[in-house]
């Protein structure tokens, strides 16, 4: 299964919900924003949405910035 | 009675906007805030560094500062209103600072896709701030779209030049309603200083402090500079005039009158 996560392809063996996904990368949910085929998923939905293949997400965060 | 910059429904003490790129270290960049007595603050949206552990930005913000999100790396407006979406899902509150740039070699923003990311975010709740070349009908259009303040920018983002831009940004402050606030290219406290007595409402700074030899002292003396300016210009500034006006009187000392 392929997935586009942060416009990078990764391959990845077994569906997975979103929240699995971001714990499984090692990020802290905390003041992290998923979106999934360009919708924005609330943190309360990550774990109620499974990955198909050929879906885009893009996990984002705050950076420094002008 | 205070002086009080009024922007978005609120009462916005500090009239020195901080931007939080730059900086060589998240703690520096916390002492910087407090030195500068910041109340409003922006931050970029990046996509996360899988696999890297960074520091979150928020956790070195001041609980009681005021989070603007930039739309920066929108190349028009619909990129622009995508990344204003994020930050609020994110939790950064909903003022936004819309800046939709195509041009890489001077990162001058784009008016048009601009406004049209401005009326998007307005009617989607959004305290919209937009960066933007300072022009008087573009200005008023964000103003009429409901732009919380215009944004002009002195000089190229990062270019430390100053306030190259100051004949337009001055018709924008007798013209515009909203508060003009100068973004971008201020490189010394006496450029902040300028925009002040000039009356712009505030300035934001990132690059002159984030990259000053010592950048907490920096961002105090531009502190500094921003009061001193808005007290000129609140005490309203002597006109400059072509020949000299003695300021002690000439007459009637060491020399005898009727020769």
């Amino acid at each position: 299964m392929i997935l586009t996560l942060n416009g990078k392809q990764e391959s990845i063996d077994r569906p997975v919900t979103l929240e699995a996904l971001v714990l499984a990368k090692g990020l802290c949910p905390d003041k992290l924003v998923v979106e999934h085929n360009f919708s924005i998923i609330s943190k309360e939905d990550w774990p109620k949405i499974t990955v198909k293949d050929q879906d885009m997400i893009e996990i984002i965060s705050f950076v420094g910035g002008g | 009675m205070e002086d009080l910059l009024t922007l978005g429904g609120q009462s916005i003490k500090s009239r020195l906007l901080i931007g939080t790129g730059k900086f060589s270290g998240y703690s520096l960049m916390k002492k910087a805030l407090e030195a500068a007595q910041a109340d409003i603050v922006t931050v970029a949206l990046r996509r996360v560094d899988v696999g890297s552990k960074a520091e979150n930005i928020l956790e070195y913000i001041p609980k009681t500062c005021i989070l603007m999100a930039n739309t920066s790396g929108a190349r028009n407006a619909d990129e622009a209103v995508r990344i204003a979406r994020l930050a609020k899902a994110s939790g950064a509150g909903h003022w936004i600072k819309v800046e939709v740039v195509q041009d890489n070699k001077y990162l001058l923003p784009d008016n048009l896709e601009t406004l049209k990311a401005v009326e998007i975010l307005v009617r989607e709740g959004f305290v919209v701030l937009p960066y933007m070349s300072p022009d008087l009908s573009m200005a008023k259009r964000m103003a009429d779209a409901g732009a919380a303040a215009v944004m002009p920018l002195g000089a190229p983002i990062g270019s430390n030049r100053g306030i190259k831009t100051r004949e337009l940004v001055e018709i924008l402050v007798q013209e515009i309603k909203v508060p003009v606030i100068v973004d971008a290219g201020l490189g010394s406290p006496s450029d902040a200083c300028e925009c002040m007595e000039m009356g712009c409402a505030a300035v934001l700074v990132n690059t002159a402090i984030a990259i000053a030899r010592d950048p907490v002292a920096m961002a105090q003396a531009f502190r500094e500079a921003v009061s001193a300016g808005r007290t000129a210009y609140l005490a309203g500034l002597a006109s400059p005039g072509s020949v000299a006006s003695a300021s002690s009187p000439l007459t009637g000392f060491l020399r005898d009158e009727t020769r």
